[in-house]
């Protein structure tokens, strides 16, 4: 397609989007790649103002509590450790200081490109311990599973998972449970969807009377996307649909989920700046036990976490509470080359994102 | 981070394969794609290919991320500057 042909349909869409609000709106999207492009494509500043695009705590390492980071760090320090993290992980702070900090004080921290490369080193060095930081959700926990059902089938025993990951549905869920905020439809994340496909929002949209759409990343996705809960709103209707068809299927991966079900059962899990949301963590199920990192490594996890510095808001701006120019320190004590909180680190925090792309 | 880049499978060995990104060829994981073949194309996250696609979708794909590529790279240089 000509890109004026793109511009002239994006057009369109924004008339459309005019015409279908009324009153207030608010969309909240859970996704890091959506985050990035709302605010890349400058769509806030083109849709009424009475439309609110929320973001949701949709960046799997800005909701890592303070007190796993530590205990990550913590583990680092105790001798024959190697940790081994994605690089999104490397400069997200806990309490007093972040990995790659304290890879500099000393601490044998990698980063892997996936979890396989992980195994591998423990693979290559069995007098070490190599454990890899579990953060992610659907779309990454599957991968982490698969990674562990071969190192046990291989005898790497030397290979465990520090189990960080959360489940996305419950927590949407529990967000439009908590009543903290108004939220009129979800922009349903895009690749966690690939894996646990689109009925996972059933409930949400059938029990809760939320509408949610699951849409691509282009421009016009999230257009389509915009005026697909607009429209099912319009109509009193609250329903599950796929803008995103090329990735998404209404029964998503069934493998991956399989491989997820056979290595973790779901437990309650703390999200930061948010709190404990019952039913949003993964452990690892009996037979994986011995891979999971705080049983492998035997240090405390310290007591004295301090999940957000003095001051950042990025608790409010996960929850829908607050957008992110409403921190007293954004843009100004904090920025991505100095950040304070979660949020402004990941390049996919709605901090970083508003930032970067101009106030969203 | 839960981006997902589309590759096209160069060579397949049991559940590990080579998948061709941009013309560089990297090790990727089938686990959860069992029923890939040669020649096709994945949508790849965290060294694991999560799902076959079609070979339209996936250059569509390609074309949106080399964009957002392009600009953060602008955008950091952009912030280096004093
Ligand atoms: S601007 Fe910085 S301090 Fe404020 S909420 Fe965002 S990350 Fe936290």
């Amino acid at each position: 397609m000509s890109q004026p042909d793109l511009r002239e349909r994006a057009e369109r869409c924004y008339d459309k989007i005019a015409a279908l609000v009324s009153g207030p709106v608010s969309l909240m999207e859970v996704c890091g790649t959506h985050t990035m492009a709302i605010s890349r494509f400058g769509i806030r500043a083109r849709v009424p103002e009475t439309l609110r695009l929320l973001s949701g705590p949709g960046c799997p390492v800005c909701v890592t509590p303070a007190s796993q980071i530590d205990h990550l760090m913590a583990m680092a320090r105790e001798p024959g450790v190697i940790v081994t993290t994605f690089g999104d992980m490397l400069r997200v702070p806990g309490s007093k200081s972040s990995l790659e900090q304290e890879r500099t004080r000393g601490s044998d921290i990698r980063v892997v490109y996936s979890p396989h490369d992980a195994m591998e080193i423990a693979r290559a060095a069995p007098d070490r311990i190599v454990v890899f930081m579990g953060v992610g959700f659907e779309t990454t926990s599957p991968t982490i599973a698969a990674t562990m059902i071969k190192a046990l089938a291989a005898g790497i025993g030397n290979f465990c998972v520090y189990p960080a990951f959360k489940v996305v549905p419950p927590a949407m869920d529990a967000l439009v449970a908590s009543g903290e905020t108004r939220i009129d439809g979800f922009i349903c994340p895009g690749h966690v969807s690939t894996i646990i496909g689109s009925a996972a929002y059933e409930p949400i949209a059938r029990d809760r009377k939320v509408p949610c759409v699951v849409t691509g990343f282009e421009a016009l996705d999230v257009l389509e996307g915009v005026i697909l809960l607009l429209e099912q709103r319009a109509a009193g209707k609250a329903e599950v649909q796929v803008q995103y068809r090329r990735a998404v299927s209404p029964e998503g991966n069934r493998t991956a989920l399989d491989i997820l079900s056979r290595t973790f059962t779901p437990c309650d899990a703390a999200w930061r700046g948010i709190g404990v949301i019952p039913g949003t963590g993964l452990e690892p199920r009996e037979e994986f036990l011995s891979m999971d990192a705080r049983r492998r490594v035997q240090v405390e996890m310290p007591k004295d976490a301090v999940d957000l510095p003095a001051g950042c808001g990025c608790g409010e701006v996960m929850r829908g509470l607050k957008v992110p120019t409403e921190c007293a320190m954004f843009g100004t004590a904090c920025t991505p080359s100095r950040p304070i909180g979660p949020c402004m680190v990941s390049t996919e925090g709605a901090c970083a994102a508003w930032y970067r792309y101009g106030r969203g | 981070m839960c981006l997902a880049v589309p590759g096209q499978v160069m060579q397949l060995d049991g559940t590990s394969a080579r998948v061709k990104f941009h013309g560089v060829e990297r090790v990727v994981q089938m686990d959860l794609v069992p029923e890939v073949k040669l020649g096709d194309w994945v949508l790849v996250h965290a060294g694991y290919a999560i799902q076959c696609m079609d070979e339209e979708e996936a250059r569509e794909t390609l074309a949106l991320l080399a964009q957002i590529e392009g600009e953060m790279e602008e955008q950091s240089r952009a912030e280096a500057k004093p």
